[in-house]
């Protein structure tokens, strides 16, 4: 094909991907019930009836609650599991870093019916917001250990040996070189951590209790027409958010990494 | 004590360990225990909400007898569902990745991210706008007719196995171009050359040169695609309809309203076992032909 052509099939293609999330802004801002064109207005009112809207508030007050918790234990996980793997001589390496990965492969719903299986019929665990969270992080690692493994592949390891033979112990080593040198990697995994878990619907749909994350309180307005406007003013919010927060975290993580290193990650 | 703080002071695998220790324990808990609990709780049976332990093969027996057939369909359709949707992605997205590893020189670090973007957008809503465009008074429907180009909505559009198929192949895509590009990107130039002074066409070049030395980062991409959407429960809720409907579904009401999570364990492993071995038949013929030999 030629290059031209092939230019013209990626930008369509951009625009298939893109086209469909797009209308969720454009119709959330139509002043009209039902999601036709012609479009007949433009009104904020969808977004007035979302801010009043008590239970959405319940919602993102449970979203924001675990988002954090999640973010931190993840990355700190992460962090450790990535230094292991990185820096250390131990054995099982692949095999540690496949099972890593398995969360990203088995479908979500077979995670959610077993982790279901063990805490409610096994261990006798009340659901709640904290086994929502527990399930968030075992989805998340995956993407912290890739996002700080690639980190740590990607700087000269002489700095650390250079460290170590000037008598810093391993700790001052990790504190003073390892962890400056992370940074970027550290807060870009924790802000796709905080994504993950702030957009993620089907775990927390068999693990939460009476508390409703975000994403459930729309999967419950979905059923009800009249409600449709104000999700689409809500679908609206958390788009800009996971948009906003994914271009600061590839913003964070590129400038730490100069060079190609980083075009290869996720 | 003393012997202790010194062997952790020598043994850099020792620390090793411990750091990935805490990880490994959640995974261990986490993951391979409910994995396995999974699978002891499809020997299982209930009644009402009363189980009964003692392990038995009824749930399968039940999946294999005719009684069972309504799941032996819906195992079959989602397979065929999840195979379509990973090979439409394919073709969506190794054009992309081609053009995005051969002719972006500067900008390809923003044409990776543009690709990648969505992939971090809550599944929920890129499923959820499908069924604003597909909707009977959804956009598309109301955008055609208000263009005058037909005249009452069409309502073939959502809740069938097509609308199930493109709205997986729009959510996964993102995941696809990756791994193709990758493999694409190793590809030397030189390789690329020497079938162009060879006397090879574009064409020729494409199937000979480029897809088997692509061919790790397609299966990959295949993969990344079939494997999940296989379980997936979201997409055939909102847009398949009855028509649409696949194995995730039955597994969850099975775990649901239907109170049978014995049967529903038992679905959920027989699903897994399929998608195992239709991967394992993918790796076999793709080595046996040739196009295939470094490990994915």
């Amino acid at each position: 094909m030629t290059s031209r052509g092939l230019t013209l099939y990626a930008v369509l293609y951009l625009a298939f991907i893109y086209a469909p999330i797009l209308l969720l802004p454009v119709f959330s801002l139509n002043d009209n019930l039902f999601v036709t064109f012609p479009l007949k207005g433009l009104t904020t009112d969808w977004y007035a009836q979302m801010a009043e809207n008590a239970p959405l508030g319940k919602a993102l007050r449970s979203s924001l609650l675990i988002v954090g918790p999640v973010a931190i234990i993840s990355t700190g996980l992460g962090l450790m599991a990535a230094l292991a793997l990185g820096r250390s001589p131990i054995r099982f390496k692949a095999a540690i870093l496949g099972l890593l990965m398995v969360p990203l492969v088995v479908p979500t719903l077979v995670l959610g019916v077993s982790l279901l299986t063990l805490l409610r019929g096994v261990l006798g665990v009340q659901l709640s917001l904290a086994t929502v969270a527990a399930g968030h992080v075992l989805l998340c690692l995956p993407y912290s250990v890739v996002i700080l493994l690639a980190r740590l592949d990607g700087f000269d390891r002489s700095l650390e040996e250079a460290s170590l033979d000037l008598g810093q112990s391993a700790f001052a080593t990790f504190r003073r070189i390892t962890l400056p040198l992370m940074m970027p990697a550290i807060v870009a995994s924790l802000l796709l951590c905080s994504v993950v878990s702030f957009d993620e619907f089907l775990l927390a749909f068999f693990l939460s209790g009476s508390d409703a994350t975000l994403p459930l309180y729309i999967w419950g307005s979905l059923r009800f027409p009249a409600k449709l406007p104000s999700t689409l003013a809500l679908g609206t919010c958390l788009l800009v958010f996971s948009i906003c927060v994914v271009v600061l975290a590839e913003w964070v993580r590129r400038r730490g990494a100069p060079g190609s290193a980083a075009a290869t990650g996720l | 004590m003393q012997r202790a703080i010194s062997l952790w002071h020598r043994s850099p695998a020792l620390r090793g360990w411990a750091l990935i220790a805490p990880t490994l324990i959640i995974l261990i808990v986490m993951l391979v225990v409910p994995l396995c609990m999974l699978v002891a709780q499809s020997f299982w049976t209930q009644t009402g909400l009363v189980i009964d332990r003692t392990p038995g093969l009824q749930n399968y027996a039940l999946l294999l007898a005719p009684e069972g057939a309504i799941y032996r369909t819906l195992l079959v359709k989602s397979l065929w569902i999840s195979f379509v949707a990973a090979m439409v992605v394919l073709l969506f997205a190794f054009p992309v990745a081609y053009f995005i590893a051969f002719h972006v020189k500067r900008s390809r670090l923003t044409w990776i991210l543009l690709v990648t973007v969505p992939f971090w957008i809550s599944y929920l809503l890129r499923i959820f706008s499908w069924k604003i465009v597909l909707g009977f008074g959804g956009a598309l429907n109301s955008g055609l007719m208000s263009l005058g180009l037909i005249n009452a909505p069409i309502e073939a559009l959502m809740y069938n196995q097509a609308a199930v198929v493109l709205t997986l192949a729009h959510s996964w895509s993102a995941f696809a171009v990756l791994p193709i590009y990758v493999s694409l990107q190793k590809i030397e130039p030189q390789v690329l050359e020497a079938a162009f002074d060879l006397g090879d066409s574009a064409l020729q070049r494409l199937r000979r040169v480029i897809l088997p030395l692509a061919m790790p980062g397609l299966l990959a991409a295949f993969l990344l695609v079939f494997v999940p959407t296989m379980g997936d429960y979201i997409t055939p809720s909102l847009v398949g309809g009855t028509d649409g409907v696949m194995v995730g579904n039955a597994i969850a009401t099975l775990f649901g309203k239907q109170n049978d999570a014995p049967l529903g364990a038992a679905l959920a492993v027989a699903t897994m076992g399929a998608v195992a071995l239709v991967v394992a038949a993918i790796l076999v013929a793709a080595r046996a032909s040739g196009l295939w030999r470094r490990r994915v």
